[in-house]
């Protein structure tokens, strides 16, 4: 299903300026712009420590800024917007959490919240999800406490591609998948995003260039984004 | 009229002092090295009480309701920062949060039930006010801190969880719902386990108390029942009210939670 149209696209992202400091300390992160587009699949790249998950967490506005500011479809995000926002620009942290439950019940979870009530979980669309990241058919029924580090970073990349939000911020989504998996997710991803109009930013201490799945690299280094020639 | 009740002397007092003596003489033989603490505890207890007696004897003759008020007062500054002090972590606004809710409660369910249950003369009558504040406030007290160093440690232990839901476009009310919750129960359930054992396990304080005093069993039952009311309501209010001004100031407008705010003590 492709909700594609031709020429004008149906959303747009945009940080301007963002940065944040530690309080009364130094800048961790300063000045970083960026633009995300639908279809587009950002590599962000830098070492430990760069500011790689202050970038994103301040791009979802899951923390306050100190200076700049984060634009949906050019306005403002603040205030009251921001839940239907991060419905909409969903973050995926490194460490993935697995609320109480079984599987099946954390892809639920979302939808009881009222950003997304009006939506219902498309248990089908799960479903065909775990399939490509090789989860046998009982994987909805497992329980939180069974699960391995990577099966909960699937379930929070399923529990968040569920909400068909339109764009994902992974921090170091794949960190705790084995090599096939890893690569199933990338595949899943790419699929996602040039099925219909979303995209994708994806945040790596590993240089950009080992996911071949990155169209867009950016370096983060010292809290400055910096594009990569 | 006559009193209803024995009065009792210095030298009765004296005389249930020298029981704690005996128990302290057998912590010394039997070495079993309570006996510093509990003379020191026995002490405690002779010279505090004896030092509030006056102060009330002194009230109580001048009668007067700003002397009332500002005996409260300085009891509910007390309230609550012992509840404060009594929690595991700070953050911003916690002092405010508790004393601000230690007051607003009991001085509500004190002034209702001085207003409009009681109703002594005149309206500042100390022999009513002050016991019914000290209740109250005792009892709040309790439960705003148990709701306080519940509502932080959920907050701390759960971070991963309440950032997960704002993340998947929670406002901060729902993610901060499960927390909330459990410190409201945290600080209601001595309350509510009190009620319902009131009179099975063990008599009420104040009643036993009214029963030694003469009071007939009945209406010492009745003013036992008016004042767990009371304790129950005014320890609901404060509970909620401390742990919805910890959350004002622990998420803010943006629907963010302001985690590192929270520290130890």
């Amino acid at each position: 299903m492709s909700g594609a149209s031709a020429n004008a696209a149906t959303w747009s992202l945009e940080a301007d300026g963002i940065g944040r400091r530690a309080p009364g300390g130094p800048w961790l992160l300063q000045g970083a712009s960026l633009r995300v587009a639908p279809g587009d699949r950002v590599g962000i790249s830098g070492p430990s420590g760069a500011g790689k998950t202050l970038l994103l967490r301040a791009l979802a506005r899951l923390d306050p800024l100190d200076e700049g500011r984060v634009l949906w479809c050019g306005q403002e995000v603040r205030g009251d917007h921001i839940p239907e926002f991060r419905r909409r620009v969903v973050y995926l942290s490194q460490r993935a959490v697995v609320f109480e439950g079984s599987v099946e019940a954390n892809f639920r979870q979302p939808f009881a919240l009222a950003a997304s009530r009006r939506q219902s979980l498309d248990a089908a669309r799960a479903r065909s999800w775990l399939d490509s990241l090789g989860r046998r058919a009982d994987f909805e029924a497992k329980s939180h406490a069974h699960l391995s580090g990577g099966e909960a970073q699937i379930v929070a990349l399923v529990r968040a591609l569920s909400l068909d939000p339109s764009v994902l911020l992974l921090d170091e989504a794949a960190a705790s998948l084995d090599r096939d998996t890893a690569a199933a997710a990338e595949r899943l991803l790419v699929d996602w995003t040039t099925a219909s109009e979303r995209a994708i930013v994806w945040v790596s201490h590993a240089p950009v260039s080992s996911a071949g799945f990155i169209a867009r690299s950016l370096e983060l280094r010292d809290g400055r984004l910096e594009a990569v020639r | 009229m006559s009193a209803g009740y024995l009065t009792l002397g210095y030298g009765q007092v004296a005389a249930a002092a020298v029981l704690v003596a005996v128990s302290g003489a057998l912590s010394v033989w039997l070495r079993l090295g309570f006996a510093r603490a509990l003379t020191i505890a026995s002490a405690r207890t002779a010279v505090q009480l004896l030092l509030v007696g006056l102060v009330l004897h002194w009230v109580f003759r001048l009668d007067r309701w700003p002397v009332v008020l500002a005996l409260v007062l300085s009891m509910t500054l007390v309230a609550g920062a012992t509840a404060v002090r009594r929690a595991r972590r700070r953050h911003p606004g916690i002092w405010v949060a508790s004393i601000g809710s230690v007051a607003g409660s009991a001085w509500l369910v004190t002034a209702f039930a001085v207003a409009i249950v009681v109703r002594p003369e005149p309206w500042y009558a100390a022999q009513y006010v002050i016991p019914f504040a000290g209740l109250v406030l005792g009892n709040t007290l309790t439960g705003i801190s148990l709701a306080l160093d519940r509502f932080d440690e959920e907050l701390v232990r759960r971070k991963g969880e309440v950032e997960t839901l704002l993340a998947l476009g929670a406002t901060s009310w729902e993610a901060a719902g499960d927390p909330i919750r459990r410190a409201v129960h945290a600080g209601l359930t001595p309350m509510i386990n009190a009620m319902s054992v009131a009179g099975i396990v063990s008599l009420p304080g104040m009643m036993s108390g009214q029963l030694l005093a003469g009071v007939a069993p009945v209406q010492a039952v009745k003013y036992q029942v008016v004042v767990m009311f009371l304790l129950a309501a005014g320890t609901a209010f404060g509970t909620v009210a401390v742990v919805l001004l910890s959350y004002r100031r622990l998420f803010n407008r943006d629907h963010q939670f302001e985690s590192d705010r929270i520290t130890l003590a």
